[in-house]
């Protein structure tokens, strides 16, 4: 944008540096800071590595790829990440849109409360969420597993869900609902044909925001795995030893899925408008 | 009646869940940290207050530790984050979401794979050290790994959304009618800054101040990852007490102690900021 003449606005000359070239250039540079680890994951997933640890580029090679499945272990906790991510985040999208609609929707006398309860569970560090969930299952003596961890992801994820879902009810417009209802629809036709529709979008990017936190969830998952691995708890262990190459290529092709949903959320997200 | 039940109906299963899998063990640790015992004999509610002076005792140093890590990667987080939501806000125009995106991809990655790539990247004869030791820009004994430094960057580095994120939703609400009004009085650019975009930006500093003090905190990969055993902080301890020692009474207590201690700065903020504007900026 052309600045006005510099001498009735002399500060125009220094704006445009600042604007045009100081902080683009620190944006982006940025930007290339926050993706380096990224990009050195993914160029290390290509590397002839021969021995345990993978830090010197020894050439190009696409074994990994091909060799993918080769430690049963890394497999197996693999497999865990992706069924529990789809699986809390099916249960968790369930329940966190059920609350997100009655958030959004209605001023009812326990609203206070939900909303209290779930910022909580969402300002509370990851440690205090682990170690708590921890502490009921030694009470009951529930064994750690599978299960438990299961139940932790649905935990942490129905707020994100919820607060998603809502954020997205802030522009609803509820005469679409009370027209349909005129028209003689019952609230179960209203929600599935008018209500449901119109969110989805929100509820789309909640359920892609909890799959995300779950396929990465460290914390709260060491304390409830038991003897249990999910991927990163078993990358966790093994950057004491030597993290393997596989685990650049699992990360990489996971970073690629998590990029095209996003991608399609986005996509889907302006395809409806409120 | 049907309508007033709805809402209640609505957030039955979920809030059942929560309540089960959230607030009770809340309540629980409460309690657990006033037991005594051992794994083998079990525990037993003694009311043994000692477990919070036994915890200060053992491990204050990883407290403090932990808090002032977490000062210093908040400050840091702010000023290395500002400049980027600001620029993204006000002149990213149309490529603004884009901006974001590629802002926030990295974190489609696992954190414990960003931390180990971190791991990787300053390791002494890795990519980044190598070369410059080749170069004779640095002694050739330095190293970063298992330094605070390398456990403060890479905290920075995971925590940093967290910052730039309500940044950019506060700086992006700010009507820029105001800009220019402020201008239009003659003021200059440091001066529309300094007294009209900076104060109404100041909710999302304090969002985003929260947002990463807390979780930071708490946080205890980077430390395990990319420190040493004089860089230990108490997420790690509460870890170790509970998985490898099991002594669950004292690990209660100490998580007791850090959710006070974070408890308490987050009612200090809201209480000076008030709720409603940071519950609002921070997506709640």
């Amino acid at each position: 944008m052309p600045a006005p003449a510099s001498a009735t606005y002399p500060a125009a000359g220094r704006r445009r540096r600042w604007t045009t070239f100081i902080l683009p250039t620190y944006t982006w540079a940025m930007i290339l800071y926050l993706m380096a680890p990224i990009g050195v994951m993914i160029l290390f997933g290509f590397n002839n590595t021969k021995g345990k640890l993978n830090v010197r580029w020894q050439g190009f090679t696409l074994t990994w790829y091909r060799d993918l499945f080769r430690i049963p272990d890394l497999t197996g906790a693999l497999k865990n990440s992706l069924t529990i991510a789809l699986l809390s985040t099916l249960i968790a999208t369930v329940l966190g849109t059920m609350i997100g609609l009655a958030l959004g929707r209605s001023k009812f006398r326990g609203r206070g409360l939900t909303d209290l309860v779930l910022f909580a569970n969402i300002a509370a560090p990851e440690l205090v969420l682990g170690s708590a969930l921890l502490g009921l299952l030694i009470t009951v003596q529930v064994p750690r597993g599978y299960g438990t961890i299961l139940i932790a992801h649905v935990m942490f994820n129905i707020a994100f869900v919820a607060v998603t879902v809502r954020a997205r009810m802030a522009g609803f417009d509820f005469t679409l609902e009370e027209a349909a209802q005129d028209l003689g629809a019952n609230p179960w036709t209203t929600f599935r044909k008018v209500t449901l529709p119109l969110i989805f979008p929100g509820i789309l990017a909640g359920a892609l925001l909890a799959f995300v936190l779950s396929i990465d969830d460290y914390i709260i998952t060491s304390f409830v795995a038991g003897q249990t691995l999910t991927f990163p708890l078993w990358v966790y262990g093994a950057t004491r030893i030597g993290v393997p190459p596989q685990v650049n290529v699992m990360g990489t092709l996971i970073f690629l899925g998590g990029v095209v949903l996003a991608v399609l959320n986005a996509v889907f997200a302006r395809r409806r408008t409120l | 009646m049907r309508k007033r039940l709805a809402p209640y109906l609505l957030i039955l299963p979920g809030g059942l869940w929560l309540a089960v899998f959230f607030v009770v063990p809340m309540v629980i640790l409460i309690t657990l940290t006033l037991q005594s015992g051992n794994y083998e004999e079990g525990f037993k509610l003694t009311w043994r207050w000692a477990n919070f002076s036994d915890a200060l005792t053992l491990y204050h140093t990883q407290l403090v530790r932990s808090l002032l890590f977490a000062l210093i990667v908040t400050a840091l987080a702010l000023v290395l984050a500002y400049p980027m939501a600001y620029w993204i806000a006000f002149y990213g125009g149309a490529r603004k979401s884009s901006y974001l995106f590629l802002l926030l991809l990295p974190f489609f990655v696992s954190f414990v794979i960003r931390t180990a790539a971190w791991k990787f990247i300053l390791t002494d004869e890795g990519i980044l050290l190598g070369p410059l030791k080749h170069a004779h820009l640095l002694p050739q004994n330095f190293h970063l790994l298992a330094t605070p430094y390398a456990v403060i960057g890479g905290l920075t580095y995971n925590f940093l959304p967290f910052m730039v994120l309500p940044l950019y939703v506060a700086l992006e609400r700010i009507d820029h009618d105001l800009v220019e009004a402020a201008n239009d009085l003659y003021a200059n650019r440091a001066q529309s800054f300094r007294r009209v975009i900076l104060p109404l930006s100041v909710p999302g500093v304090f969002a985003g101040i929260l947002l990463t003090f807390v979780p930071t905190a708490a946080d205890f990969v980077n430390a395990s990852i990319l420190g040493g055993t004089n860089t230990t902080m108490i997420g790690s301890i509460i870890q170790t007490e509970y998985l490898t020692f099991n002594d669950y009474p004292i690990a209660s207590a100490l998580s007791f102690i850090v959710m006070a201690a974070l408890l308490i700065g987050v009612f200090a903020y809201a209480r000076a900021l008030g709720t409603e504007e940071v519950l609002e900026v921070s997506g709640a």
